[in-house]
């Protein structure tokens, strides 16, 4: 048998040719095999290509393929599974209590958690991060955001555990403390009801918690005190409630989210009853802290049917500033940099160019949507949805659409149809 | 003096309120003042009862930043003289428990968080704890007195509000978002009397062997590139972040148009 190894010219001109017809099933019979550990094994013998001269090409980026062939769909990136953090017969437990406002994890929340982890992991014995999500629960990847342990309750003796209740949910943390007793407490401090179950829990375990905590370790803890003009250092007390970014959350390992078996405890009388929310006028909200914000510029021409539409969707009014020092909008209601800066979810920009200092003061926006006649303008840039349209019109039919949903009716005959045919862009 | 639509009484009775007070700083030059949240307290008190609230401080009887709440329209306040490393709540509760054995008392008031110290936000906690009352936190108005109970509205972010209903007596710290306080007028300030009490607070020996210093700014959270290749990361941490810009409608009837909006905003949620 001879050791020569002999180059088959064809092949290797396949390989090259992606368009030959074989090249595709050439390819696929390459592709690196997975070891039995889960990792990536590579034939160094088969990587790379031997040019025709003789050279032996490597081509870094596509490793396990041949040739010069990058990867098949640039652009795509493959989301990599990540490896699987088990804590496997913990000897204690760090409890973080998330506020999931709306259902989810908030960015909060997975600081908590990330904190928790760092905890955990710094202590001598296996602890693992035991999460307690109490109400409706939205979030399905706990364990991605470092839950090893889950404690998950959506009611507690047919009372559910949504809305303000804060004395069941003491009920739910008592019993996690009779069966588990974590080394810590963690809850966000937070105006979503984190600090305030933080505080009651505190002051029930006889526990002088840090507040405001915002660099902590198994000994010592460093917290913000009154008008953030202080740092308390101090020994880490068993609960504590922490300040956003306290630690950076966890990205590079999944967590395993099992639940934990918990005896319900005794139901108790409550005696704060939740009366469910009150419907707040949009006007009257800040608005830094408004949801929905519904802001106009040198645009908008009919202010009194802006006003109409404002009310109509329910957002809280804004304005750039030409729209502000041309009187239409008082100065309060200014958007940017010389204004407020907005945090809206939602912020619907109307005949808004986008100046640079308008643009700063929604920077914390999640959706912009803009109605403009200018598809060039900044604006459009930074908006997720545009309308190139005159602002009039398309307010005009806003308001027959708002009629109808609200009366379930389609007005008939006239003005919408007139309107549409006049407006055709 | 009040509008009287706005007081409330109890079985006829107007209602016995109580404010926690404390000693304030301004943010920027750190002069002591009347604490923000504290005088929204007295002054949701105040709207609450044609009687004064009484007024209660735990620390120096000598501090004449005091005298900023007397000029609310006050006539006294009670400070409970204790040193500046004294425990306040257990002075603070015992004074309570004795008044409301006295003279009822139905609302005790006070600011989420002290704007110097500690400014934990826990005391109103503690105290509620040690009264046995009910406590509820970040309330922006009472609404109405029922048999007994209070219709709080409770302050939420995004400047939402829920409504609680809540037994009399009750614990309750006032929200930043509440009516802002009543100018302090000089006068009735300096005319206001400081009552002095003596009371046994013991030093707090939980924050014996603390220390405190002046804030360290916090490093702001960058955002990190992780994973791709070097090339990619390089790109991230280096290239302007370009607005990728959204979906643009340029053709349609003016109504496809407003349709796609009502559409995007009944998706966020915003429009029910």
């Amino acid at each position: 048998m001879s050791l020569r190894i002999r180059r088959n010219p064809r092949l290797e001109r396949i390989r090259r040719n992606r368009l030959h017809p074989e090249h595709k099933s050439l390819m696929a019979a390459t592709v690196p095999a997975i070891g039995p550990t889960g990792l990536r094994r590579i034939n160094p013998h088969q990587t790379g290509f031997v040019m025709v001269q003789g050279r032996k090409r490597l081509n870094r980026l596509n490793p396990g393929g041949v040739g010069f062939a990058t990867s098949s769909q640039p652009g795509r990136v493959q989301a990599k599974e990540k490896p699987l953090h088990r804590v496997a017969d913990p000897l204690g437990y760090v409890a973080a209590v998330l506020d999931l406002p709306g259902g989810r994890l908030s960015s909060h929340d997975r600081d908590v958690l990330g904190l928790a982890q760092q905890l955990a992991q710094a202590k001598d014995e296996p602890h693992a991060v035991l999460a307690i999500a109490l109400g409706d629960v939205r979030e399905t990847d706990l364990g991605g955001a470092g839950a090893d342990r889950v404690i998950q309750l959506s009611q507690l003796h047919n009372e559910a555990l949504t809305g303000y209740c804060p004395e069941l949910k003491l009920a739910v943390l008592n019993a996690t403390e009779q069966h588990y007793q974590p080394a810590f407490w963690l809850f966000p401090d937070s105006i979503d009801g984190g600090a305030d179950l933080g505080s009651r829990w505190a002051v029930q375990l006889g526990e002088r918690a840090a507040v405001q905590a915002w660099q902590v370790s198994n000994d010592n803890t460093l917290c913000r005190g009154g008008s953030q003009l202080t740092d308390w250092h101090r020994p880490t007390p068993r609960v504590l409630l922490l300040a956003p970014e306290c630690a950076a959350p966890v990205e590079e390992l999944r967590h395993e989210a099992l639940t934990l078996e918990l005896t319900l405890p005794e139901p108790e009388s409550v005696t704060i009853e939740d009366l469910g929310p009150v419907s707040v006028d949009p006007s009257q909200i800040a608005l830094s802290e408004a949801e929905f914000i519904l802001a106009a510029g040198n645009g908008v021409r009919n202010w009194d049917q802006f006003h109409q539409v404002a009310t109509v969707l329910g957002a809280t009014e804004g304005a750039s500033r030409v729209a502000v020092d041309d009187g239409y909008m008082p100065r309060h209601r200014q958007v940017g940099a010389s204004g407020t800066w907005v945090s809206a979810r939602v912020y619907l920009a109307v005949g808004i160019s986008g100046a640079i200092q308008h643009l700063q003061g929604i920077g914390q926006c999640e959706t912009v949507i803009a109605i403009n006649l200018d598809a060039g303008c900044d604006m459009v840039r930074r908006a997720d949805l545009t309308v190139i349209a005159d602002s009039e019109a398309v307010f005009a039919e806003l308001l027959n659409l708002m009629t109808e949903r609200q009366t379930g009716i389609a007005p008939q005959g006239g003005t919408a149809h007139e309107g549409e045919a006049r407006h055709v862009a | 003096m009040l509008p009287e639509s706005r007081s409330k009484t109890l079985a006829g009775q107007p209602l016995k309120i109580a404010a926690l007070v404390s000693v304030g700083q301004h943010p920027l030059w750190r002069r002591e003042r009347r604490a923000d949240q504290d005088a929204r307290a007295v002054e949701l008190a105040l709207s609450l009862s044609p009687e004064l609230p009484s007024l209660v401080h735990v620390g120096s009887a000598r501090n004449e930043s005091l005298r900023a709440y007397l000029g609310m329209g006050l006539n006294d306040v009670t400070v409970l003289n204790a040193e500046p490393d004294a425990d306040a709540v257990p002075a603070l509760a015992n004074y309570l428990r004795d008044q409301a054995l006295d003279h009822q008392l139905d609302i005790v008031l006070t600011g989420v968080r002290a704007e110097c110290g500690e400014g934990s936000g826990l005391l109103p906690y503690s105290v509620a704890d040690q009264l046995g009352w009910p406590m509820v936190p970040r309330i922006v108005s009472v609404v109405s007195i029922t048999d007994g109970h209070a219709d709080v509205w409770q302050a939420l972010p995004r400047g939402q509000r829920r409504a609680l209903r809540v037994p009399l007596p009750f614990v309750a710290s006032v929200d930043p978002a509440a009516d802002p306080a009543r100018q302090s007028a000089f006068g009735p300030a300096q005319r206001g009397n400081i009552d002095s009490q003596p009371c046994a607070a013991e030093p707090d020996q939980a924050r014996a062997n603390w220390q405190q210093h002046p804030a360290k700014p916090r490093p702001k959270r960058l955002a990190v590139a992780k994973g791709g290749t070097a090339a990619e990361r390089m790109k991230a941490a280096t290239a302007k972040p370009q607005g990728q810009g959204g979906q643009v409608i340029t053709e349609g009837t003016d109504r496809e148009k407003a349709e796609a909006i009502l559409a995007r905003l009944v998706a966020e949620g915003v429009v029910r």
